[in-house]
């Protein structure tokens, strides 16, 4: 790996995220909490989420890892929060296809902003997982909050 | 420097990967060889040719070839005996890696035997170990229900060993430790312990996956009370190939366990009604074993032993102390376990203030120089020191002063690319 993919791996908005995460910290109320765990690198995130009227009100994490995996889940809670499950969900599909498309995967900023800088982790398959962390751990709470409304 | 090993270009000659160029021409700085070590020409023309010349299934093939590779394989045993200094060839067994041989010993311990172990029975380990030597001895503890015990560690990364008059008692059945831990590097006084547990007729196993590359072993000139009944260590960390670990063990105990995997090449004779097994070393090698990866193995330990056990030992604690000297240059750095080379091994994990090990390996491999970023299959140890995951660089008799000039100064520019401090 040379300084130049270096760089396009750890974009400025990567950094900034990792420095500053956004909505960090678990809150009440939630419907869901789930714990995942990256067992090659140990990296992990307890994820809770807030639904309200199909809507995600809340998104609230507690992580440890590295600065890909911290920013990843900064930068979901921005996207993902106030959204609308069905576009979230989309969003959620938009990050996934990125994420595994190798680096050829032409990202859409409308849907994406900030995770846009995620494209060049695609490149680095050790990276991914690190990035889909706090993203599969999301759609695994929302499945449960989403099963345990229906119960109810 | 003193303690260098004298012809170091010549051998850094021998391993032909070190001339490579990664990408943007980076020089390749390997210091990952406590994961995996590099393998000299001599490894790899021995398993070629073997390939190429004399490939046959190995003790029953009845031609030429059978009988050149049968050879060739036994004559890998013999030179892993004179290696290990086995008071015996036959107590080596060939297995396909250190996990398998400590699995071969936590598995046969719990079936019926003479050294069965039960309920009410302990099981003793240490905070410090590799995955493969805690999860075997957890399962063996789940089966059998035996109690799972272990040694704490010290502040500094040393077995604490306070308690020992309690945790090794009459009930003590098996104690298991790492010669040297992969992590912290500490190297255990595997004698002392070994003589205490014999004391209470416990069997003593030790994990020398670290401690085989680096240094000298000679069993056969332990006092009996102070030697392990077994020992298990993996070949790729010796400079050879993946595929091939060694369990070695002594007859009396060996001959007491029972089979482990059965099938062909591990019975005496075989009827419908039951069978007979084959003495050691056959009674544990059932099945075809990987050949080559044996044959290349005994090419590996062969070198080292041209190179010098004791040589290559100096080697590691010279390059190390120069290590943990230059890591200590490195503001907010932090080294897990022992800080005084003599007592430790070749492979130093850190930490460094800001910056997480994933990004930390991440930076320095766009520098060329490669380390291991994890947990390196030591949780246990790595949440005893309260942290998650480390860096760590590990050296070898390749390794030179200036490749770790380049892991230090890498090191430094990760804190800038990062903005710490």
């Amino acid at each position: 790996m040379t300084a130049q993919d270096l760089d396009a791996l750890y974009q400025e908005i990567i950094l900034d995220h990792y420095k500053n995460p956004h909505g960090k910290g678990l809150r009440e109320p939630h419907e869901a909490e789930v714990h995942h765990v990256n067992p090659t690198c140990g990296d992990e995130v307890t994820l809770r989420v807030h639904l309200a009227e199909g809507r995600v009100e809340d998104v609230s994490y507690d992580s440890l890892g590295c600065s890909i995996s911290q920013a990843s889940a900064s930068v979901l809670h921005d996207l993902l929060v106030g959204k609308s499950l069905d576009d979230a969900m989309a969003i959620h599909q938009d990050f996934l296809t990125l994420m595994q498309g190798k680096g050829l995967v032409e990202p859409d900023e409308d849907v994406l902003e900030d995770a846009i800088a995620f494209a060049g982790v695609a490149k680095f398959p050790a990276r991914v997982k690190c990035a889909l962390l706090s993203w599969m751990a999301w759609k695994d709470a929302t499945a449960q909050a989403i099963a345990g409304g229906e119960n109810q | 420097m003193e303690g260098l090993l004298p012809e170091l270009e010549v051998i850094r000659k021998d391993f032909p990967i070190l001339e490579r160029t990664l990408a943007g021409g980076m020089p390749l700085v390997y210091l990952d060889s406590a994961n995996t070590s590099q393998k000299p020409q001599v490894v790899i023309d021995t398993m070629v040719d073997h390939l190429e010349r004399h490939n046959a299934n190995i003790a029953r093939a009845m031609h030429q070839l059978g009988a050149e590779s049968t050879e060739a394989f036994e004559t890998a045993r013999d030179k892993v005996a004179a290696f290990l200094g086995a008071p015996e060839r036959d107590e080596v067994i060939f297995t396909k890696n250190a996990s398998e041989a400590l699995n071969l010993a936590a598995t046969t311990l719990g079936l019926r035997g003479e050294l069965q172990i039960g309920e009410g029975d302990e099981i003793l380990i240490t905070e410090m170990e590799h995955h493969s030597n805690i999860v075997p001895w957890q399962m063996l503890a789940e089966r059998t229900g035996a109690r799972l015990r272990w040694f704490g560690l010290t502040d500094d990364g040393r077995l604490d060993l306070s308690n020992v008059d309690e945790l090794v008692n009459e009930r003590t059945k098996v104690v298991s430790l790492t010669w040297v831990s992969n992590m912290l590097g500490t190297i255990n006084p595997v004698a002392d312990i070994a003589r205490r547990a014999h004391s209470v007729g416990a069997i003593v196993m030790v994990d020398a996956s670290q401690a085989a590359p680096q240094l000298p072993i000679d069993l056969a000139a332990m006092p009996v009370e102070e030697r392990p009944d077994l020992l298990a260590f993996t070949g790729h960390k010796v400079v050879g190939p993946t595929g091939i670990g060694v369990l070695w063990g002594a007859r009396a105990v060996l001959e007491a366990l029972p089979p482990f995997l059965g099938g062909g090449e591990m019975i005496e004779t075989v009827r419908m009604e039951g069978s007979t097994y084959a003495g050691i070393p056959h009674k544990f090698e059932a099945g075809t074993p990987p050949i080559v990866e044996a044959i290349g193995l005994g090419a590996a330990v062969e070198y080292l032993g041209h190179v010098g056990l004791d040589a290559v030992h100096l080697h590691e604690q010279t390059i190390t102390a120069y290590a943990l000297e230059g890591l200590q240059t490195v503001p907010g750095l932090t080294v897990l376990g022992p800080l005084d080379a003599a007592s430790r091994g070749g492979a130093i994990s850190f930490e460094l203030e800001g910056v997480h090990p994933h990004d930390i390996a991440q930076v320095l491999d766009s520098r060329g120089v490669a380390v291991r970023a994890g947990h390196h299959c030591a949780k246990p140890a790595h949440a005893r020191f309260g942290v998650q995951s480390s860096t760590r660089m590990s050296s070898y008799l390749y390794t030179t002063p200036g490749e770790i000039d380049a892991l230090i100064e890498a090191l430094h520019h990760t804190r800038s690319y990062f903005k710490v401090g």
